[in-house]
């Protein structure tokens, strides 16, 4: 596999310094008031141009969120945060709109070239394959600043744009839709998203269409002491495909901020979507010091028959992870995956997993995760499979795997396995081990460094989630890897 | 979830007054009792709120406190240990308690096998006994409300010393014979010296039709190189609600083999608290659970490894007929220190009936880098393959079936050493097979 | 002996046998070839009473008892036995435990007295010498960790304790040297006689040079598409199933 020598010389070519998006963008910021308050929700909305509707909707979350406490049972630990510490609202200004991306502030489309975001479609297709596309929308700070292949989206009958347009522009789907799978009142963050958020994407993939490209948001926190509160929602109607694509990442800082977003996905008869997430926050460095807390709501609903909901994450940034992408699986025959690769170093902190909830006959479900822990950080695995009583000869199969690189770091598997069903069959299986000595010192017997051999296994550890990703995400993953574990060998 | 102070259930005001009551006639210091029970009533019976009582919500469970039973008279006590039937065959010295009471009488205390001392624990509370300081081997045990509760009303038990191989078993017999429902408390302590072995039978049995409320505790402590055979039966009565803990402290290159079997009570919960605190031992956990009707069943456990190169196995079955339910949850700990630990939990439950339930939650905690753990669930039905592979060389269903449930729980049983045990709890399983087709 | 008419059957939706028609008389050894996919281990499950499959029509008479009316357990008491391709293995029921139930299962429903203990022994001692099956391999659990040729042996040990009347042989050569091929061999051709018949499903022509059968049917599509003596099975080892599928595609 050439990609192994790739990530070698990845990690050799980088600096003390491993987390190489850590830089920020200076441009001129719009931002509400610091804190948070009626008034605050009320400027987001206004700011935003929206209905009546929804600005009731935020301001009941908002009511809801004010007699919530924050979830502890997750296996994390951080200081108590201030919610009126944080900006919940920085844009770029922006007056009037940009009608294109001649009209973006330059900085900011050098940012994205940085990142080694696309944003310019003509760029794009001069060098890709049709099928190759991908089209993106670029998400900075709380605002969406560029969609690109909108049009050629359109015409297929695909409607790919910032949740913040489709309010405006489509309020049937988006009222019938938003907050269908996670409700206002679900958690606590996804209460306090429901109230603030800004911005994110809306995807409706109409029936029998399959989307003719990849479609992918790309999160950038910039700004300091601000917060990212996305929303987005997939909706997948009859028969319909759709492969979507996230990616994140945020500026070297010494505090902490916070990332709360909501994923809705629908999907409905015969449908699929696919959901794969490059989460690359800034992990904070090596005392611990700074680092975004992704606290993050996703959940798919497979509410037609037949339909399948494929959840694929590669974690590596970020102070604290608590995630749990999950499905509802209640069409008859519908499926749910959840593949997951997980690192953590330094003195990151990671709870998540997965939920697949068997409502439907004969449902499947599958779950493969794998967690690697290295340097002082804790890596849990939490999930629950269930079968309701309907749930007839509902299927599920588990394989979680923790590998551990040295000897100050956690790896913990927390399972919850719930049947109601006599004809559920549900199979789990977990173990944790280190990289054993002899498959170590057979490479290195071969030449392989220690280095080169333990990236070489931890990719072998990691082989079955990352062949789930798209071709190109799969080897910028596979490389994310590796620099994540930088220095925690020897 | 906004913060809410539980109101007091009838039951937790009634375990208040009943504290209350018999505070002053308790043997020994009031003082470590009145403890326990502060730290019991801070919290309350643990609810599904409770992590660890998640699947078994004692709050919605224990309804109504059974009072605690009195001593039996002499007649009382022979008549309830002559209809004791748990592990007849099986020659051992009977360690006999009714209603939750030593039976003093029942033992030649001047005959006891070479090796064996036993202390009524009654009296040992009552005068100070020096192996009192050994109670309570396992710390993180006491932070448990069902354990906090046996401590704050244990009225009742005994400690025993083991010192070199002792060949007769010791059987510890629980009789529960009230007419009416009754609660108990009991506390054993078994002390193995190191270099000693002893095989240690636990029966529970009471009659059928009252809602008998036991809480029995057997802590353990073993020395190095020690082996320890540990054979419980749960044979109470249809209605009783059973909670049980087992808390071992297990020293270098011992041997620990604990089996939990489960053929009785509407409601039960059996909690183990191991840790290995001494490298090279060897830890097998099993359990075996027969449900049927509306039973709910819980096997807790969780086994810290303390020490370099121990090896811990806990495999525990669960069969589960009509509407019951089955609760697993286990934990195997591994701290920084811990290299080289191999430990491998497997769940494994077969649902007969449509309408029964398994929750199962094997969670790893694990701190040290050179281990090799692992954990299984699996829940499912019989296999239809094997069902037909047997119906095929004629085997009606029924008996097809009971024939792979009995291999099923059979591969649990059959780490248990000691033969004639091992023969009772296989009558035990065809019994209940039989009670069931 | 047996008669099967018209036999149709699908699984999930799938058409397996098409119309199959089938006789096998009394002390006859029939084999039935065929490439893969043609229908053989469906035939053989269907006849023992596997429940995925779903006979849509015709009949199976076992000496005029309709097997389609009966579960499986009730066929074996029957006299029908089918000596599995891949012989399932059962961790923690003990050989000797499996053998007893099913000897005594099947005589309690033919109104027999179950076997004594020592009779049983006898029985499988003599059984298992015949077919060289080690003593150790029948304390141990069923099938488990049993080698290929372990298992097979297994099946006919079985075989010749229940005493069926018609045994169907599942691809019994698969997986097993030429030594155990042998062994397992003997054990049925020890067990051939007037009141027995024999349905032997295989691929190879390889087991009939052991197991000389009186008729060879060739199966096609789910149905029996050519019948003959034993000449049949040479044709066929020479000449492969290739015109049997271009004829279909023709």
């Amino acid at each position: 596999m050439p990609a192994v020598q790739e990530t070698i010389d990845q990690v050799r070519s980088i600096d003390v310094d491993q987390y190489k998006y850590g830089f920020e963008t200076e441009v001129e910021m719009e931002k509400s008031p610091k804190g948070l308050s009626e008034d605050v929700i009320r400027f987001i909305s206004a700011k935003k141009g929206e209905p009546e509707w929804m600005l009731q909707w935020r301001l009941d979350a908002y009511k809801r969120w004010l007699t919530m406490k924050e979830p502890n049972w997750a296996r994390v630990s951080y200081d108590k945060i201030d919610y009126n510490d944080i900006y919940y609202y920085a844009a770029p200004k922006m007056n009037p709109a940009p009608k294109s991306l001649d009209e973006v502030d330059p900085e900011i489309l050098k940012t994205y070239e940085k990142l080694g975001i696309p944003l310019r479609e003509q760029e794009i297709l001069a060098g890709v394959e049709p099928q190759n596309r991908v089209a993106v929308d670029a998400v900075f700070d709380s605002v969406s600043v560029a969609t690109t292949f909108k049009e050629e989206l359109k015409k297929a009958g695909v409607i790919f744009m910032p949740i913040s347009e489709a309010i405006r522009e489509y309020p049937d789907l988006v009222k019938q839709y938003l907050g269908s799978v996670v409700p206002v009142t679900d958690n606590f963050f996804a209460t306090l998203n429901s109230a603030v958020f800004t911005d994110g994407s809306f995807v409706y993939i109409p029936p029998g269409v399959r989307c003719p490209m990849e479609l992918s948001t790309y999160f950038r926190i910039n700004e300091k002491n601000t917060g990212q509160f996305e929303r987005t929602l997939i909706i997948a109607d009859k028969g319909s495909y759709v492969s979507y694509l996230e990616g994140c990442t945020a500026p070297k800082r010494d505090e902490n901020q916070l990332h709360a977003a909501v994923v809705e996905l629908i999907a409905l008869d015969d449908a699929e979507i696919k959901y794969s997430t490059v989460q690359n926050w800034y992990p904070g460095d090596a005392e611990g010091r700074g680092g975004i807390y992704n606290f993050v709501t996703k959940r798919g609903d497979c509410r037609g028959k037949n339909s399948v909901i494929t959840w694929t994450q590669v974690e590596t940034g970020s102070a604290i992870t608590w995630k749990y992408p999950s499905c509802i699986l209640r069409g008859d025959n519908s499926r749910g995956e959840f593949y997951s690769i997980a690192v953590s170093n330094g003195m990151q902190q990671v709870d998540s997993g997965t939920k697949m909830i068997h409502l439907g006959k004969n449902t499947t479900s599958r779950i493969i995760s794998k967690g690697i822990a290295a340097g002082k950080s804790e890596n849990t695995y939490r999930g629950l499979v269930s079968a309701h009583r309907k749930a007839t000869g509902a299927r599920n199969f588990t394989n979680c795997d923790s590998l551990l690189i040295g000897n100050q770091c956690g790896a913990h598997t927390v399972p919850y396995i719930e049947s109601k069903n006599a004809t559920a069959v549900f199979e789990h299986e977990a173990t944790t081990s280190k990289i054993s000595e002899d498959q170590m010192f057979y490479c290195q017997q071969r030449g392989l460094s220690e280095e080169e051999a333990t990236a070489l296994i931890v990719n072998g550890f990691v082989k079955d989630v990352l062949q789930q990703l798209p071709m190109e995400f799969a080897v910028e993953a596979q490389k994310l890897i590796s620099i994540s574990l930088e220095g925690s060998v020897g | 979830m906004a913060d809410v102070t539980l109101m007091k259930t009838p039951a937790e005001t009634a375990l208040v007054q009943a504290f209350e009551n018999a505070r002053t006639m308790l043997p020994g210091n009031a003082e470590s009792r009145a403890q326990a029970f502060e730290q019991f009533n801070a919290r309350g019976l643990p609810h599904r709120r409770v992590e660890e009582f998640k699947y078994t919500d004692l709050r919605a469970l224990l309804r109504e406190v059974a009072p605690f039973a009195g001593v039996p008279t002499a007649e009382e006590a022979k008549a309830a240990l002559g209809g004791s039937k748990a592990f007849a065959n099986v020659a051992a010295l009977q360690v006999p308690f009714v209603n939750g009471h030593f039976v003093r009488e029942a033992v030649d205390f001047a005959n006891l096998p070479e090796g064996i001392e036993i202390v009524p624990l009654r009296e040992a509370l009552a005068s100070g006994h020096e192996w009192l300081a050994k109670l309570s081997p396992v710390p993180w045990a006491s932070d448990n409300p069902v354990y906090q509760l046996n401590t704050s009303f244990m009225a009742d038990g005994v400690m025993i010393r083991v010192a070199g191989s002792v060949e007769t078993p010791v059987h510890l017999r629980f009789v529960t014979a009230a007419g009416s429902a009754v609660a108990t408390a009991t506390r054993v302590l078994v002390v193995v010296e190191n270099d000693a072995s002893v095989t240690l039978l636990e029966s529970h049995e009471s009659g059928d039709g009252a809602n008998h409320q036991p809480n029995d505790v057997v802590e353990m402590i073993a020395g190095d190189r020690t082996n320890v055979q540990h054979v419980r039966l749960n044979a109470e009565g249809d209605k009783a609600l059973a909670l049980s803990t087992l808390a071992a402290k297990i020293g270098a290159e011992a041997n620990f083999n604990s089996i939990n079997v489960v053929a009785g009570s509407a409601t039960s919960r059996h909690q183990v608290y191991a840790i290995l605190n001494g490298e090279n031992t060897n830890l097998r956990v099993n359990g075996a659970t027969m449900l049927k009707g509306t039973q709910h069943s819980d096997s807790t456990l969780v086994v810290e490894h303390n020490a370099l190169h121990c090896e811990s196995r806990e495999l525990f079955k669960t069969v589960i007929d009509n509407e019951a339910t089955g609760v697993f949850q286990g934990k195997i700990i591994v701290p920084h220190h811990a290299q080289k630990t191999d430990g491998r939990m497997m769940s494994a439950a077969l649902l007969l009936e449509e309408g029964g339930s398994m929750n199962n939650k094997p969670e790893l905690e694990i701190f040290a880098d050179d281990v090799q753990c692992a954990h299984g669930a699996t829940c499912g039905q019989l296999d239809e393959d094997l069902l037909f592979y047997l119906m095929a060389r004629g085997l009606p269903k029924k008996e097809a079936e009971s024939l792979l449930v009995q291999a099923f729980l059979g591969e649990s049983i059959e780490f248990v050493e000691n033969e004639d045990a091992r023969e009772a709890l296989v009558a035990t399983v065809e019994g209940w097979l039989k009670a069931r087709s | 002996m047996l008669e099967i008419k018209n036999l149709v059957v699908q699984i999930e939706d799938k058409r397996i046998l098409n119309g199959l028609n089938l006789t096998v008389n009394k002390g006859e050894v029939a084999a039935i070839m065929g490439p893969n996919g043609s229908g053989k281990s469906t035939l053989s499950y269907v006849i023992a009473g596997k429940e995925d499959y779903e006979v849509l029509d015709g009949e199976i008479l076992l000496d005029g008892q309709n097997l389609l009316e009966m579960e499986a357990d009730q066929r074996a008491a029957a006299g029908v036995f089918l000596a599995f391709q891949y012989p399932l293995e059962i961790p923690g029921v003990g050989s000797m435990t499996f053998l007893k139930a099913a000897m005594n299962a099947q005589r309690k429903a033919r109104g027999e007295d179950e076997l004594t203990t020592p009779e049983f022994i006898k029985q499988v001692n003599a059984a298992a010498a015949q077919l060289e099956i080690p003593k150790d391999m029948l304390k141990r659990a069923l099938n488990v960790g049993f080698s290929g040729g372990e298992k097979k042996r297994m099946e006919i040990l079985q075989m010749a304790l229940l005493q069926p009347s018609f045994c169907i042989l599942d691809e019994t050569d698969s997986g097993l040297d030429i030594d155990a091929l042998r062994i397992v061999s003997e054990g049925v051709n020890a067990l051939r006689s007037p009141d027995r018949a024999f349905l032997v499903i295989t691929h190879y022509q390889r087991l009939l040079n052991h197991i000389v059968p009186d008729t060879v049917h060739v199966m096609h599509g789910g149905r029996i598409v050519r019948s003959g003596g034993k000449e049949l099975a040479l044709e066929l080892e020479a000449n492969g199933y290739a015109d049997y599928r271009e004829s279909e595609a023709a």
